[in-house]
């Protein structure tokens, strides 16, 4: 009983191994697109085409591109602008997520009108969404995160409706009201605090739907343009050269793979963990 | 000359509008509480007791709840008597918890579990008496010693799940009673837990109301509670009040066929059988549909045909009162 809290979760976090791996993976993933200008052997944007095509050899450990640019460098400085996006989404469908969703669960007029719109941008198809999305605002960095945030932010929406329709009937909430404590507060506090767990368990899979839809909006040329290396834009211009020089299209899908996979297994262990059912099991 | 009373309610009517129709949980209640006193409001379930403690909160559920008539009257600290039924919201707010305050059945849930109990103090303390960070925290170690929880200056910092279920409702009566409320609505505090626990937070709350004299309104549907803490009864039945007389003439010669009723369910009050035992008598039926006459006829002992057609008032007589036709034949 006598100990940390931190320490707690960490220990309860990382009792089913393939979490603990899945957490290392993504910490060495982000920490290095946090260093790319350090950890990465060239310039991505560096041209050598005596180089091209080459296979992973000792000089490119990962092979070259079709311009003889470094791969390994590429998904370095990809991992920057994958990660970069997702996170970018993440913050995003939160913010927005989160205060609607606390709006509509508590304020019950609000939640038809908020509810019906999150009904419709549900109907469609997220990666088509996304597409019509991009192709009408144009493609960029910027635009890509709009479009995905959009089309992830119904999804918290729903998560925090629902669990804020469950928490707004709690004793606690009762009894807070009974003490005088304004209606702001008891969302911004008293509520917002317990539906924190569901929501972080939440964001950890939109960061990993948004990795993934980034890479196929760019695969499809509805994403970034092709000078900023994503993992998405690499492969996509490699994919005509994908019969010959197979590297060229293996490491970044390998490294999107990587990375969502990851993401997936750690929102999987916070989601078990939160969940008391769960924890006992375990 | 007489102070008004603390809280006086006068023939108030609630309404709920549900999908099948109106219904009126609260169909003209009168009662009052006087500053240092302990009211009971006793009633057995849907009877519309919590009901009528939710509308002196102004916590009714919205929108389907509405005060439809009668007042709510409350003497303020300041002397000034308003009436909580027609007070705006905003208004209200600010009343609660400072100078109303209530505590609930619950203390397993009435508490946030992701916020310490010294932060749910503290921000009770902050908002109504404008007190300052470290001031609400010594404030909260103060209501922590109030209500008599050991080494308070290390628990504040706990969680509710830390402590246990009458330790909680120990940081319910410090939360309520942390702004120095005047009048405080006790919605069955004993009730979860037990019986040994129950005496403690019984004692507490006559204590703290003894040092601060404020009122208290005590619901429950525990005659041996009632016992113990009140002055006065009221007895309420199907959102009527029944009878309404002070404690120790109510456990003697109760006068509505309700209230005997009540009483004969309590063990130590049960007729011995023909074998020794205690017969617990229980009240046969349910609160029927509720028509002209008496509320009660359809299960009562007594019920004449008078009863059931013709409206029954509340007939005072001194002290106490008693809505029945017949209570002077059934006593004699």
């Amino acid at each position: 009983m006598e100990q940390s809290p931190i320490l707690l979760f960490f220990r309860r976090m990382f009792r089913r191994k393939l979490v603990l791996v899945a957490c290392i993976v993504l910490f060495v993933i982000v920490l290095m697109a946090l260093l790319a200008p350090w950890v990465a052997p060239y310039e991505p944007t560096a041209i050598r085409v005596i180089r091209r095509l080459k296979p992973p050899n000792e000089l490119n450990w990962l092979g070259t591109d079709e311009f003889g640019r470094d791969i390994l460098s590429r998904i370095i400085y990809g991992a920057r602008a994958s990660l970069g996006i997702g996170f970018a989404v993440v913050m995003v469908s939160m913010t927005v997520g989160t205060l609607f969703g606390l709006l509509a669960g508590y304020f019950r007029p609000l939640d038809g009108a908020v509810m019906r719109v999150v009904d419709a941008l549900m109907a469609l198809p997220d990666i088509l969404l996304a597409i019509f999305l991009v192709a009408v605002l144009g493609a960029s960095a910027f635009n890509v995160v709009l479009a995905l945030s959009i089309v992830y932010t119904p999804r918290v929406i729903r998560v925090v409706r629902a669990s804020t329709l469950v928490i707004r009937e709690l004793p606690f909430v009762e009894a807070a009201r009974a003490l005088g404590v304004s209606a702001r507060r008891i969302l911004s506090v008293h509520i917002l605090l317990n539906v924190a767990s569901p929501v972080l368990v939440q964001a950890t899979f939109i960061f990993a739907y948004a990795v993934l839809a980034e890479a196929g909006l760019s695969f499809l040329g509805a994403g970034v343009p092709p000078e900023l290396p994503t993992w998405g834009t690499m492969i996509a211009s490699g994919q005509q050269y994908a019969d010959d020089a197979f590297w060229v299209v293996l490491f970044p899908g390998l490294a999107i793979v990587l990375a969502a996979l990851s993401l997936q297994i750690v929102g999987d262990g916070l989601r078990d963990m939160l969940d008391p059912k769960l924890r006992k099991a375990l | 000359m007489i102070s008004p009373p603390l809280l006086a309610i006068d023939d108030l009517e609630v309404r709920f509008r549900t999908e099948e129709g109106e219904s009126t949980p609260v169909r003209g209640v009168t009662l009052s509480v006087a500053a240092g006193e302990t009211v009971a409001l006793v009633g057995e379930s849907g009877s519309g007791k919590s009901v009528t403690s939710l509308a002196v909160m102004g916590l009714l559920p919205r929108p389907a709840g509405r005060v439809a008539r009668g007042r709510i009257l409350f003497r303020r600290r300041s002397e000034q008597i308003v009436d909580l039924a027609a007070m705006p919201s905003s208004e209200m707010r600010k009343l609660r918890g400072s100078e109303i305050a209530m505590i609930f059945q619950e203390p397993m849930t009435s508490l946030n579990p992701v916020l310490s109990i010294g932060e749910q103090i503290a921000e009770s303390v902050r908002q109504h008496m404008g007190l300052g960070r470290a001031g609400a925290v010594k404030r909260a170690v103060e209501m922590l010693d109030l209500v008599e929880i050991p080494d308070a200056r290390r628990r504040v910092d706990e969680y509710p799940h830390q402590m246990s279920g009458g330790m909680r409702q120990r940081v319910m009566i410090a939360l309520a009673m942390s702004c120095n409320p005047s009048l405080l609505i006790a919605d069955e505090p004993t009730t979860a837990l037990d019986v040994t626990i129950q005496a403690q937070i019984l004692a507490l709350i006559d204590r703290l109301r003894r040092e601060v004299g404020m009122g208290v309104l005590f619901i429950t549907h525990n005659l041996g509670v009632v016992a113990e803490v009140a002055d006065r009864v009221t007895v309420m039945y199907a959102g009527q009040v029944v009878e309404s007389s002070p404690v120790k003439d109510l456990f003697r010669s109760p006068r509505h066929p309700y209230t005997s009723a009540l009483l004969n369910c309590l063990p130590a009050r049960a007729k011995r059988g023909a074998d020794g035992r205690r017969m617990v008598q229980s009240i046969p039926g349910t609160v029927g549909n509720v028509g002209e006459g008496c509320a009660f006829a359809p299960r009562c002992a007594h019920s004449i045909e008078m009863c059931r057609t013709s409206s029954v008032a509340l007939e005072a007589d001194g002290e106490r009162s008693a809505r029945c036709l017949r209570w002077r034949e059934i006593l004699a």
